[in-house]
């Protein structure tokens, strides 16, 4: 195991970050982090990353424990945080540069391995960071997280806020480093890129919900859920929300999807059985965890 | 639908010899929730930035609630809601303060804020929180919060830039049954968003390339046009002929 | 391997200073202009200042008070008024700076009450020249008054009547160098220290050199290098302006006056890095300089209030005050021409606040966020 985690917890005063935080990654696998804004990722993230201090619980890096052998990680890891965190006033080669130093690295040395995404970069090498667009701006970070060949790569929110076009080259660019055999932990709000982790962990409020490959966790959906097209949907929101035959109904796209207590409604012959997503299954936990 | 509360006919901006909105028109509206879609760098904030009377067109020409893009931009300001995952509320004032705030901002009469603020909050289900600073409150309650506010003055158009973003997805469809409630009301929802299934939500989308509008129409007209199965597909499909140097 | 690391982070840090030419400006520019302000505040010394005087009763010690003033270098009297009247239009002309009107029964007053006022009169437009003019006449006055109680063994009194209130900024303006170099390297060291290592939390920057095996002591190093290659440069400024244009000598030792800096430089770094450790934002950072470092700087250094003047307890408080020791002893090398000898004192306890901060600084900072 790459990655172990057992039983973390920490507080900030009387709120709780995280609870209890448990879980494993394989080596060269892609670990998801699946949840809202404030949920508690960054926290998890900064721990792994040696920055802060659980209160209670361990975590172990390669082997190396994340409080006694934090000078090691710092060598093997790579680390992006949610916040575009280069020099701004710094040009794209000098911030490369820079970073492969304090990693007693240099850009040549793995070259190879930021080739791909470096070369979509490299025209703008003496522009300075602030400077670049949002997707430029990603790229540039995780070339300078990879510039020293970490074993473990710490991906925080990296395709917030970046458009649908950029994000699925985001993800791209890391199966290719999953294939040279990097760990990752990755981070998202976007429930869409679930999918292409190899295992995600959906969290609310400083717990997990789940955590199981995408598709067993598809598989767990514990009801059989249907689709409903619709033009007028808000006003058939409401008429279904009074329908007794349902569970739950809400939006999805461009239809509604639904679950009903027993059977379906033999009046709403319209519904269609579908195959849940990762979305509809965070919704489901959600619910389930709020009225628990 | 009914008469458009915004019209634009061949808004241009240009910065030196950067176009970043060229040559757009279209129309939205009364009560339409319209999704203006486009890649970062598309000229999205630009176009935003002149309907809300911000900034000024290189030319063309445009009505939003009624008023002149260029000569009466203070009229709009008045007349329009504006929300921002960046900009919403006050973190260090109490709920009510904000609300009170916006609504002072916004000319709403001093004697109905107090009425109308409880019975939004009531809505909401809030209204044990009246008196709790926001920054106490979960991420998804301030989203629901700040939109309730931008409309509070009962605004003819409210703009709303990525709205959601890094919300759960279960607020994000409170949310959105917020949104649909305020168009009910006849308030025209202009809003943009990077989650490709809120497009789906939307009476019509427009995507923006390198500061044209590329495609504009229902959700179902674009998906046949593009033979596409999702809003994502024709997005990306659109996104690729980009060919501005990214900035 | 590890220089090489170091060498990296300096650079970087120059380029992050010289990419910010409105800021470098701004520290560059900052002490030529002080300088070259309270140099001009230098050439208004009291000298030969016109004043009128009205004296309706001719009496002798009014008349005593007058050939006084007007055998001063400080004053010529160039009007003899006969009436309060007259006054007004050589004051709007310009052509006196103050006038002396005493009563016309002052003699009488004077050994029958035991005391007599005069009225003051200065030109306030200027208030700092004008109260400066008046302090200087006052004491001449209060020395006469002292001959005269001696001569005629009765008590008596001159009131001189002046509507200004005692300006300390009266002091010579020779004590404004000292002043200026504290502040100027204060400013540079403590406040831009701090705010460029706070910057680095700010911007998430830190969190990412943390998280690498990167020392957290080079971050540290690598900000103090530039800013204190930046204190010299500003502190041979001073120098030379000061001695070149203002004239003011370096009596004492150059040497020692050159020590004592490097050591105050010291004191002021690590102050900032003291600070950068105790705030998150930039504006934190700004702020606690200005008020914990800056206003003292300005008050409890004796630059502008002189300390023996003030109260018990801030007198005290101004101990604690890096500045005020730097200040005294620059003030004893370059305007007493002092030993080292004499500075002992001001180089010990600054030696012990320097291993002092240091020692907390070190202890503060945390190679996590």
């Amino acid at each position: 195991m790459k990655i172990k985690v057992s039983h973390l917890t920490k507080a900030y005063g009387t709120t709780d970050a995280l609870q209890d935080i448990s879980f494993q990654v394989p080596d060269g696998q892609i670990f998801g982090i699946i949840g809202p804004d404030g949920a508690g990722k960054t926290t998890l993230f900064r721990i792994l990353a040696t920055l802060l201090l659980p209160n209670s619980g361990t975590a172990t890096i390669a082997g190396f424990d994340t409080i006694k052998d934090y000078k090691k990680i710092r060598n093997i890891i790579g680390y992006m945080p949610g916040r575009f965190s280069l020099y701004q006033d710094l040009s794209v080669i000098e911030n490369l540069e820079l970073f492969a130093t304090a990693y007693h690295s240099n850009i040549r040395e793995n070259y190879h391995l930021i080739k791909d995404i470096y070369q979509q970069i490299e025209p703008f090498n003496d522009r300075m960071a602030g400077k670049l667009s949002g997707g430029m701006k990603q790229k540039l970070a995780l070339c300078c997280a990879l510039i020293h060949k970490p074993e473990v790569l710490f991906l925080d929110e990296p395709t917030t806020g970046v458009d649908a076009v950029s994000r699925k080259e985001f993800w791209e660019m890391l199966r290719k480093l999953k294939d040279q055999g990097i760990t990752i932990l990755v981070s998202t709000p976007y429930m869409d890129e679930a999918s292409l982790c190899d295992c995600i962990a959906l969290i609310q409020n400083g717990t997990f919900l789940h955590i199981d490959t995408p598709g067993k966790i598809i598989d767990s959906f514990p009801k059989r859920l249907y689709a409903i097209e619709g033009d007028q949907r808000t006003q058939n929101l409401q008429q279904l929300r009074n329908n007794p035959y349902i569970d739950s109904v809400y939006l999805y796209g461009d239809r509604m999807h639904l679950t009903f207590k027993e059977d379906p409604d033999p009046h709403l012959p319209e519904v269609v059985l579908v195959t849940p997503s990762v979305e509809d299954c965070f919704i489901w936990l959600m619910k389930k965890d709020s009225y628990e | 639908m009914n008469e458009a509360t915004i019209q634009v006919q061949k808004l241009t901006k240009r910065f030196g010899d950067f176009t970043a909105v060229n040559n757009i028109s279209f129309e939205v509206s009364t009560g339409e929730v319209f999704g203006f879609l486009g890649a970062n760098g598309a000229g999205k904030t630009t176009a935003i930035r002149m309907l809300c009377g911000l900034s000024k067109p290189t030319s063309g020409w445009g009505r939003v609630a009624g008023f002149d893009i260029t000569r009466e931009p203070e009229m709009i300001k008045k007349n329009i809601g504006y929300m921002s995952q960046k900009f919403s509320l006050y973190d260090d004032l109490k709920v009510w303060e904000n609300i009170r705030l916006f609504a002072g901002i916004y000319g709403v009469p001093h004697h109905t804020i107090a009425t109308k603020t409880d019975e939004m909050l009531q809505r909401l289900g809030f209204a044990s929180e009246k008196n709790s600073l926001v920054k106490s409150l979960p991420m998804g309650w301030k989203q629901k919060l700040a939109f309730s506010v931008a409309i509070f003055h009962k605004p003819k158009i409210v703009f709303l830039d990525e709205p959601t973003g890094g919300v759960d997805p279960l607020t994000r469809r409170q949310f959105w049954e917020l949104i649909y409630e305020a168009a009910t009301q006849g308030i025209t929802v202009f809003v943009t968003t990077h989650y490709m299934d809120e497009a789906e939500y939307c009476n019509r989308v427009s995507i923006m390339v390198d500061g044209r509008i590329d495609a504009i129409g229902t959700p179902k007209q674009l998906k046949q046009q593009f033979e596409s199965e999702s809003i994502d597909e024709v997005f990306r499909k659109l996104a690729r002929r980009a060919t501005r140097k990214e900035v | 391997m590890e220089y090489k690391q170091l060498v990296a982070f300096i650079k970087k840090e120059f380029r992050h200073i010289l990419r910010d030419p409105r800021t470098m400006l701004i520290l560059l520019g900052m002490p030529i202009i002080q300088i070259i302000l309270f140099g001009f505040a230098i050439s208004n010394d009291v000298k030969n200042t016109s004043i009128a005087v009205l004296d309706p009763g001719q009496s002798v010690t009014a008349q005593r008070i007058i050939k006084r003033l007007d055998a001063s270098e400080y004053f010529n009297v160039t009007y003899i008024l006969s009436h309060p009247k007259e006054m007004t239009p050589l004051f709007q002309e310009g052509k006196i700076q103050m006038a002396l009107l005493f009563n016309d029964r002052f003699d009488d007053r004077l050994f029958h009450t035991g005391d007599a006022s005069i009225q003051l009169l200065t030109d306030a437009s200027d208030p700092n020249q004008a109260s400066m003019v008046a302090k200087y006449a006052t004491t001449i006055i209060a020395s006469c008054q002292q001959e005269l109680v001696k001569e005629l063994r009765i008590p008596m009194q001159i009131i001189p009547e002046i509507h200004m209130l005692y300006n300390p900024t009266m002091k010579s303006a020779y004590n404004f160098v000292p002043g200026v170099m504290g502040m100027i390297l204060i400013l540079i060291c403590a406040m831009m220290t701090s705010i460029a290592i706070v910057r680095e939390k700010e911007m998430g920057t830190m969190e990412v050199l943390l998280s690498s095996p990167l020392k957290p002591s080079y971050v540290i190093f690598s900000k103090v290098i530039p800013y204190f290659a930046l204190s010299v440069f500003n502190l041979v400024t001073i120098l030379l302006l000061s001695i070149f244009a203002l004239e003011v000598p370096v009596s004492g030792s150059l040497f020692w006056l050159t020590m004592l800096s490097l050591l105050f430089i010291g004191v002021a770094l690590s102050l900032g890095i003291l600070i950068s450790t105790l705030v998150r934002t930039q504006v934190a950072a700004i702020l606690i300089s200005g008020m914990v470092l800056m206003i003292p700087v300005m008050l409890l250094s004796g630059m502008i209030f002189p300390i023996e003047n003030m109260p018990l307890i801030l007198q005290y408080l101004s101990n604690i005050v890096p500045a005020k020791w730097y200040i005294r002893a620059v003030k004893l090398f370059m305007i007493q021409g002092a030993s080292a000898k004499y500075a002992i004192k001001e180089f010990a306890v600054l030696s012990v606040m320097l291993v002092v901060l240091i020692f907390i600084s070190l202890k503060k900072f945390k190679d996590r966020l």
